[in-house]
């Protein structure tokens, strides 16, 4: 089944929108085509939710956004991502859509490290970027969201790094969407070259509680041979957005790439997140945590997808489900012909709190190789009586233990983000969602 | 007297529709150690369980007193508050939360709102007990018995016992699965709280522990009741010859209730 889209945006109004922006002939080939391609191309079909009626098309597709000269004009909504103690070497903060604040360490810069925001990116390395943008990882054409994508992308960032560069530092970029109705059409693009290391972690928020738009946002993070990429994520949009989140890893020989996602969204999401473990002895951890509440409804997807020999992946997905909210959790562990040694390991728990919430792990491996281990561990249900009997036989109130206990449930994710902050800030978004 | 009076009268319960204790009468005073001794599934553990309100088990007469205090219509953690301790066989595993977190919760559950022991204090102490305990000071960073050995286990919960400080404390089998030394260490623990206050009911069906831990008074629980009881001496005899004299004594053919518990 097809549905209508009658996009506000037209191919002219793409065709300006490119040129504003001075980006090169290829980008404004790619979103024309991809303009294209969006009105034929159906809607993804996440598995069991049925995304039909969703926004993704009604929204402010540019507002720009104020600069700010110093991070002491942030409100504090925002400084809370940001480490009182250490100052942030390395930051991008997107207001709307546009720069507000950027800074990269100068040692960094000085050894080919590149991080900035999609618009600047294009401008100035537009041919290393067109060697990655949607190529390797996410496809334009894959379906209309993605196609959408292409064609609107009007945010996000670039971050590069060459051969032999390890970044100690975490890389940290905030997209705020401070405009009520403003579309964060955000693509994010890592490029890690060989034995290269980095960490990065990204805070998406809103405050649109009434006000309808949607986000569509695409990561893809491209890790070379012996490259190791930690990707860390707290998704903190208000419920007026509805959410499409496409982060996806291609990992070749020997590397590493770690996805620890905190999906904290208040309104409808989904979210995908892929790895293919290419190079042999390539290795993903994939790990979300979800909240569910009110009358929400999400689907999350985690694949881990093996073609290279000894390719190890472990997927983690724990949800907590309140109110009236559903929420889908497909793991899929997938092992390819030819992928002898492959390990394809998955957890999905979902903790219920309410009678009316709904919650499904569906774990699914998908296995065509002899030579391999795999496995699952799958459970939907309440709090653990006995566990709950434990902590308050040492005096902790029912309140307090089951608070323990949730905290711990999400505790994977919170435990790998890498700013001290971001860990505290998920932390209380965590606190205020389940109390 | 000093110290506090954990009273069992008559204590009958049931788990999942089962009659497991059929009367028990226990009195454990400020100051003493008691050992509850007997053959597996007899009932010690759910007397243990039952004390501390495990969730499955249903009094379904008798009771239990704290200081003249209803027990029995305490919730769970009002009963640790009011003083009682359980060190139980098998520990819950809790993922996520640090084994210095929760206790440090803990301890704070028995203190006063705003009276909450500061950081560096608690790290000192328990710093100092894991060191008692010859425990890894990584344990305190590792989540909840999660991955634990089951020695490990143990020496947590003795190391749980020795911060919280209760009046009267339970310990269900601390020493099974314990090796020589670990016994030695986890006795040495348990010692350590020895005063004229602190009252203990050790449930164990091995006579080894109690060559570490001298308890003042024995008792032997068979078929769901105290069947027999005595000094120091009782543990002695019984390490010696077993069970079957008492069996004979009071005519006993069947010593365990019906189902192993």
């Amino acid at each position: 089944m097809t549905v209508e889209v009658s996009l506000p945006y037209n191919k002219e109004y793409v065709t300006q929108f490119s040129q504003g922006l001075q980006e090169p002939q290829w980008m404004k080939d790619l979103r024309l085509n991809a303009l294209d391609k969006s009105e034929s191309l159906p809607l993804p079909k996440p598995d069991k939710t049925n995304i039909q009626g969703w926004n993704f098309t009604e929204f402010n597709h540019h507002v720009a956004g104020e600069t700010i000269d110093s991070l002491d004009q942030l409100p504090v909504e925002i400084k809370d991502f940001l480490d009182e103690e250490e100052e942030q070497k390395n930051l991008v903060i997107q207001r709307n859509h546009t720069l507000a604040f950027g800074t990269i360490d100068e040692k960094l810069k000085e050894q080919g490290v590149i991080f900035t925001d999609m618009a600047t990116a294009l401008r100035e390395h537009g041919d290393l970027v067109e060697k990655y943008y949607m190529n390797d990882a996410v496809h334009m054409d894959e379906h209309r969201l993605t196609a959408l994508h292409a064609a609107l992308m009007n945010g996000g960032v670039f971050l590069y790094v060459p051969k032999n560069v390890q970044i100690e530092d975490p890389i940290q970029a905030i997209f705020w969407q401070e405009d009520p109705e403003a579309s964060l059409i955000n693509h994010i693009l890592v490029v890690a070259e060989e034995n290269s290391s980095v960490t990065y972690v990204e805070n998406y928020i809103s405050n649109n509680k009434e006000e309808k738009t949607s986000a569509n946002i695409v990561a893809e993070v491209i890790a070379k041979d012996g490259a190791k990429v930690s990707f860390g994520a707290v998704d903190n949009f208000e419920k007026g957005t509805t959410v499409y989140a496409n982060r996806r890893g291609v990992a070749y020989r020997d590397s590493v790439i770690e996805w620890a996602l905190g999906q904290m969204n208040e309104g409808d999401t989904v979210s995908e997140n892929i790895t293919h473990l290419i190079g042999d002895n390539s290795h993903s951890n994939a790990k979300t945590v979800a909240i569910g509440r009110g009358d929400q409804k999400q689907n999350f997807t985690a694949n881990i997808t093996h073609f290279g020999k000894g390719s190890d992946g472990y997927i983690l997905q724990h949800g907590v489900m309140k109110d009236k909210s559903s929420a889908i959790f497909n793991g899929i562990g997938k092992i390819e012909h030819g992928a002898s040694k492959s390990n394809a390991e998955q957890e999905s728990r979902v903790l219920m709190l309410s009678k009316d919430a709904r919650g499904d792990a569906n774990p699914i491996l998908l296995i065509d190789e002899d030579d391999v281990t795999a496995g699952h561990a799958a459970s939907v249900g309440r709090v653990d009586p006995i566990q709950l009997y434990y902590l308050m036989s040492r005096g902790i109130s029912k309140f307090e233990a089951e608070r323990l206990i949730i905290h711990g449930f999400l505790a994977p994710v919170v435990k790998q983000l890498p700013v001290e902050a971001v860990k505290r800030q998920l932390t209380q978004v965590i606190e205020r969602k389940v109390y | 007297m000093a110290g506090s009076t954990l009273e069992i009268k008559d204590l009958h319960v049931e788990i999942e529709g089962q009659q497991i204790l059929k009367g028990v009468n226990l009195t454990i005073n400020g100051g003493e150690f008691h050992a509850v001794m007997g053959p597996n599934g007899t009932g010690k553990s759910t007397l243990a369980s039952a004390v501390m309100g495990h969730p499955k088990y249903e009094v379904t007469k008798g009771e239990i007193l704290l200081d003249g205090e209803d027990v029995l219509e305490m919730e769970v953690d009002e009963r640790a508050q009011a003083g009682l301790f359980l060190a139980m066989q098998y520990p819950s595993e809790i993922s996520g939360v640090t084994n210095s977190d929760f206790l440090r919760s803990a301890i704070n559950a028995h203190r006063e709102e705003g009276d909450e022991i500061s950081l560096m204090k608690f790290i000192k102490e328990m710093d100092a007990t894991m060191n008692t305990l010859d425990m890894d000071k990584n344990m305190a960073q590792r989540y909840l018995n999660e991955g634990f050995s089951g020695g490990e286990k143990k020496r947590n919960e003795i190391l749980q016992l020795m911060m919280v400080q209760p009046a009267i404390a339970i310990l269900d089998e601390i020493d099974s699965g314990l090796d020589i030394d670990a016994l030695k260490v986890v006795a040495k623990g348990i010692n350590e709280m020895r005063n004229s206050e602190f009252g203990c009911l050790m449930i164990t069906h091995y006579q080894r522990l109690l060559n570490y831990i001298t308890p003042d008074h024995v008792h032997v629980m068979m078929q769901g009741r105290v069947v027999k009881s005595g000094g120091p001496e009782l543990a002695q005899r019984l390490e010696e010859e077993g069970y079957e004299w008492i069996k004979e004594e009071l005519g006993i053919e069947d010593e365990t209730v019906g189902q192993k518990a």
